[in-house]
């Protein structure tokens, strides 16, 4: 066994970076494929606000405090997921205010949680900018849990998912029930979003779900090739950044991130390399 | 009426809609028999992609009703019957990473049902899609990487790949070439003579147009004229210009006569 493994956090650690690694990238290419990128963010700090809300309860009640704080996210996340889908109704043609809203909303309630609960301490920091050392045995199967939630899902719904993101008029026209698949869809990202925080953090989140995609956007041919190559990108990432940040003692969010970015700069410069050739004009 | 109830595919009975206070149909009422190819012609807004929608149900009209194969819209559950091809097709997300196949397979979703997969049957059908539409060569090419010409093809065998009985078509010409779409028109008019599918192509290029249909419905909020190719140019000149409140040379291809 690798000697980066032998102690049982490192374990948690990695075991988790391996799941977020495949979760985040597979929900993050239907996400920017209907243009909603940001919506990773504005769930991001909705869910900062649940756990800065469970640090809250914990110093009153001892339930609270002997809970993870990641189920209190969770519970956050997923309402305010549910509760985009609803503002996005309202303003039907101004549909990317939801994200603002939900995420001042989140920040403001973090804000407030956080300074009644006397200020930042460690825990808080691992949440804002993820940490390999904090990765509980509990939360390695949170987050297994999960992860068969999610791949179920997309399994199975992959036809719908598909349709609807790239045409929703067409999905409803072969009588797919839109509304509950996509309310489905974003409760599930919602729990991506509070399980890949241990690991890269809230504030870098986002990144996870999106800069793989806007990597393999750019060289893969077809969409389930794209869906394995966001995959892959992210893979690489988690695995090379949680090395590098165990090695080198950095802050594991940050490393997986930049090695994302050093990704996306790769495949950039690929396709400048090899060409955008434009096939067949008719 | 009853008695011809058969060979009807759309019948639309005395149809309104608007949006607010602003009317868009007023009392449209027609029948499209089964096995024709129709032309439906308009000015810009004058709410032929309304009656659209509201044939397909994307849209309830305030007043009125639409049948299609006899049956109410509403209530209406064959929908791998009817292949339409919207407008927005060519205004669509062209960085979206899906091959030419994987957008035409998305036909047949519908078909196969929730929780189920396509099987080899399912995708020797979309390679015949993409056959009669021949856009075979392109299946493995990004739909973004294709011409506009090419994608409206691309978007014709999504329609076509369930094997509809009707097929509706919204200017699917907008920003495509003269060109490109007179081969297009006449790949319809193909279509239309081998599979004996019933066609309604939405338009407002007149002129072209009528070398391929077999009958012309005239739309501004109400339906102005319905009737044969044949009757529509005897009656055309006076009609058209009076109707888009300007002179309109309908135009004659000798090579759409074949």
């Amino acid at each position: 066994m690798l000697p980066f493994l032998k102690y049982e956090f490192l374990q948690n650690a990695f075991l988790t970076g391996i799941m977020v690694g495949l979760l985040a990238p597979v929900l993050g290419v239907f996400i920017v494929v209907r243009r909603q990128a940001l919506i990773a963010d504005a769930l991001s700090h909705i869910t900062l606000a649940g756990i800065a809300a469970n640090l809250l309860l914990g110093k009153w009640s001892s339930f609270f405090a002997a809970a993870n704080p990641i189920y209190m996210g969770m519970a956050f996340s997923v309402g305010g997921a549910i509760f985009i889908e609803q503002l996005r109704k309202v303003y039907k043609h101004y549909e990317e205010l939801a994200i603002p809203i939900i995420m001042s909303a989140g920040i403001g309630l973090s804000v407030i949680f956080i300074s009644m609960a006397d200020g930042f301490n460690t825990d808080l920091f691992n949440y804002l900018f993820g940490s390999i050392i904090a990765v509980k045995r509990s939360d390695v199967w949170t987050v297994f849990a999960i992860l068969i939630v999610v791949l179920l899902f997309v399994f199975f719904m992959y036809k719908e998912l598909f349709v609807l993101s790239f045409d929703e008029e067409q999905g409803k026209l072969s009588g797919i029930r839109s509304n509950w698949i996509l309310v489905a869809f974003m409760a599930i990202t919602a729990l991506v979003i509070a399980a890949s925080m241990k690991i890269v953090g809230i504030l870098l989140v986002s990144a996870l779900m999106t800069l793989p995609v806007a990597a393999s956007i750019r060289i893969a041919k077809g969409f389930k090739q794209a869906i394995w190559l966001s995959v892959l990108f992210g893979e690489i990432s988690v695995i090379a950044g949680m090395f590098l940040s165990y090695y080198l003692d950095l802050a594991s969010g940050g490393t997986i991130v930049l090695c994302l970015v050093v990704i996306l700069f790769l495949s950039i410069f690929y396709k400048k390399f090899t060409g955008s050739r434009k096939v067949g004009h008719l | 009426m009853n008695n011809n109830i058969g060979s009807i595919a759309i019948r639309v009975d005395d149809l309104s809609f608007h949006y607010g206070d602003k009317n868009v149909l007023q009392h449209v009422t027609m029948e499209i028999k089964k096995g024709s190819f129709l032309g439906l012609v308009g000015p810009n807004g004058s709410g032929k992609s309304t009656l659209i929608k509201c044939i397909l149900g994307l849209q309830k009209p305030q007043e009125g009703n639409v049948y299609l194969f006899g049956e109410k819209v509403n209530k209406f559950n064959d929908w791998d019957k009817v292949g339409y091809v919207s407008q927005k097709a060519n205004s669509f997300n062209t960085a979206f990473p899906a091959t030419a196949f994987e957008v035409v397979s998305m036909g047949l979703f519908g078909k196969v049902g929730l929780f189920r997969f396509l099987k080899t049957s399912d995708k020797k059908k979309v390679w015949d899609a993409l056959k009669s539409v021949g856009m075979d060569q392109y299946a493995h090419q990004n739909i973004g990487e294709l011409s506009g010409g090419q994608q409206q093809r691309i978007f014709i065998a999504r329609a076509l790949v369930s094997d509809p009985e009707l097929l509706i078509l919204d200017e699917p010409t907008v920003g495509v070439d003269t060109e490109s779409s007179e081969s297009f028109y006449k790949m319809l008019k193909e279509l239309h003579r081998e599979n004996h599918m019933t066609l309604v192509l939405v338009t407002h290029d007149v002129g072209v147009m009528t070398n391929y249909v077999t009958d012309v419905a005239c739309l501004n909020k109400q339906i102005h004229f319905h009737g044969n190719t044949k009757e529509f140019e005897e009656s055309s000149s006076e009609n058209i210009s009076a109707f888009y409140g300007h002179h309109v040379h309908v135009l004659h291809h000798d090579h759409g006569h074949e």
